[in-house]
């Protein structure tokens, strides 16, 4: 763990070698979320509801969403960039040092400028929680909780489940960002809004909708079932099937190099 | 100690025609070649030689290396490397061995290169006065005092090539793999790097296994060599013994005052015009002391000269002979 911290000091030196282009990015980040909120807030200026989810609603689930994600990105940036990891012959030095694998991909990129979207989602979050007609007692507290707990496992799992099919092919792997980044872009609004079928998709295939819609409903009080609290842990499961699907990837890398 | 035994290594290559139609239809159907890149490539290196690893491109030196190093897996056979198989105790092997890819950094690009020597100890768990000791050791080798605290982005290559060597062995390891360390740098930079894999080979008794393209490295470098070609050893010897294997001929260069450069059944001109001259002689049949003897009874020589067969040149004539 000490080791990761230095790791990261030495990430965090790398990035500030260029501050401007440092505060860019998180300014960038900050404004392209920024960006997002206002398209919620501007349709729901329109309509007042979407699937009789209100404004306020919307805004928890959106900035829990938004909030795993970005946490997500900043720690495990490494696979998420993991294929130029690969074409840099990177791996092989990784593969060199006498630590673990996952390790050093965890500490081979972390973008702190994501930073710019984690504040922002931490604002959104607070004036969603101030908005809502929640009553905040421990239960929804734990709830809320949960679902970052369980979105930060299942966008971990979708990174490390994109790093893992690189091992097999470096071409066409642009079709993965329909999952990470439009999981992200699903995940603004409760999945069921957009019908049976993707919600479905986004419970048994990538699931989503476990931390990010079935809590939130006992969230906002239409289900009173208190499993539902601990649905996202489930999220953890995904993450070891993709983390097994790594492993399995990084064997056949080591049989096939280049 | 390290020990290899029959290994093989074959890749699968998707190959496509040119064309966008071909690349779309690759996307469902691949085609494959195999390339056998090693087989059976057996060799025993003792600990404290220093070994020269050479062969054309894509001989196999390459994934040799990496399979020492334990990044890839063989298809078959055994490698024994002080008594553990590196692919499967990875990490437990390769803390005893340094790495020098000439190709690829493992510098932290944007900081000092003493900030990626402190993260490197850490990786390793190098104690902090055996880390001391190491790095002032290699600061002084490798004359890189000064240019530590510039951050690698800024360095020449040779600064930069001296400053991965101090890294990879900043954990004392046993065993040092070079890949091609002196590719890209001029001459100064190239004879330092020289000497300190000489000095490290000989004082610590680190062994160096070195694959390069610089005949040079060679020459001045290792006592063995090893010449792989089309992923097969084709000869395991030391340096004299290829380097007479070849040299039955030696050219003699003359300047001479005279009436033009006698030939005979041993020695044939090669090259006669104004008073230069060159002469091939067979040294099975004729001596070179015989032979000057000869022309200058013949002839009046101003100058003369031995030319042997490079190095170069017998690598070339091998890899002639092996058909690579």
């Amino acid at each position: 763990m000490k080791l990761y911290f230095k790791y990261m000091a030495m990430l965090l030196k790398s990035q500030m070698q260029y501050k401007a282009s440092f505060l860019m990015t998180a300014l960038g980040q900050f404004l392209v979320s920024f960006t997002a909120f206002f398209g919620v807030y501007f349709m729901f200026d329109r309509f007042h509801s979407v699937d009789g989810f209100t404004f306020s609603q919307i805004l928890i689930c959106f900035s829990i969403t938004l909030m795993a994600y970005s946490i997500t990105e900043c720690f495990a940036r490494g696979f998420d960039l993991f294929p130029r990891l690969i074409q840099s012959g990177n791996l092989d030095r990784i593969l060199v040092r006498p630590r673990g694998e996952i390790f050093q991909v965890l500490t081979a990129n972390m973008e702190f400028s994501r930073v710019g979207r984690l504040i922002q989602a931490i604002w959104m979050l607070v004036i969603a929680v101030s908005a809502s007609e929640i009553q905040w007692t421990v239960d929804k507290i734990l709830t809320v909780v949960m679902m970052l707990i369980g979105g930060v496992a299942v966008f971990a799992a979708l990174f490390v489940l994109y790093a893992g099919i690189s091992f097999f092919t470096i071409e066409g792997l642009e079709f993965m960002n329909i999952f990470t980044n439009g999981s992200l872009e699903f995940g603004k609004y409760p999945v069921s809004i957009y019908g049976e079928g993707i919600l479905k998709f986004y419970t048994y295939v990538i699931p989503i909708a476990l931390f990010q819609y079935y809590p939130f409903l006992y969230l906002i009080g239409r289900s009173e079932d208190v499993r539902l609290i601990f649905l996202p842990l489930l999220g953890f499961l995904f993450l070891i099937l993709c983390y097994l699907f790594f492993r399995f990837g990084l064997r056949r890398y080591k049989s096939t190099g280049s | 100690m390290i020990e290899l035994r029959n290994i093989n290594k074959t890749f699968k290559v998707a190959k496509r025609n040119a064309g966008f139609s071909e690349a779309v239809k690759a996307l469902f159907k691949k085609d494959y070649t195999y390339i056998h890149a090693l087989r059976d490539v057996s060799f025993t290196i003792g600990d404290g030689e220093m070994v020269g690893y050479i062969g054309p491109n894509g001989a196999g030196k390459s994934s040799t290396i990496k399979i020492m190093s334990g990044i890839l897996t063989p298809d078959s056979g055994e490698c024994v490397i002080n008594g553990r198989t590196p692919w499967k105790e990875r990490v437990s092997h390769v803390r005893e061995i340094g790495v020098v890819f000439g190709q690829r950094s493992q510098l932290w690009w944007d900081v000092p290169v003493i900030d990626s020597f402190e993260l490197i100890r850490d990786i390793y768990k190098v104690e902090e006065g055996q880390y001391k000791k190491t790095l002032s050791g290699l600061i002084e080798l490798l004359d890189i005092g000064e240019i530590v605290k510039t951050p690698a982005r800024q360095l020449s290559l040779g600064q930069r090539m001296r400053c991965e060597i101090a890294a990879s062995l900043l954990h004392s390891p046993k065993i040092l793999f070079l890949d091609e360390p002196t590719i890209g740098l001029d001459a100064v930079s190239k004879i330092a790097v020289r000497e300190f894999i000489k000095t490290i080979n000989r004082e610590n008794k680190t062994t160096v296994i070195l694959t390069t393209h610089d005949m040079q490295d060679i020459e001045a470098l290792t006592e063995r060599i090893i010449l792989i070609g089309r992923g097969r050893i084709l000869l395991d010897g030391s340096l004299s013994a290829l380097k007479s294997r070849n040299s039955s001929h030696k050219t003699l260069r003359v300047d001479y005052v005279g009436e033009g450069l006698p030939a005979s059944e041993q020695m044939t001109v090669i090259k006669d015009l104004n008073g230069h001259g060159e002469m091939l002689i067979d040294t099975d049949r004729l001596s070179v002391s015989e032979a000057i003897s000869y022309i200058s009874s013949r002839v009046e020589i101003k100058d003369l000269s031995v030319v042997g067969e490079t190095i170069d040149e017998t690598v070339v004539s091998l890899y002639k002979e092996f058909e690579i």
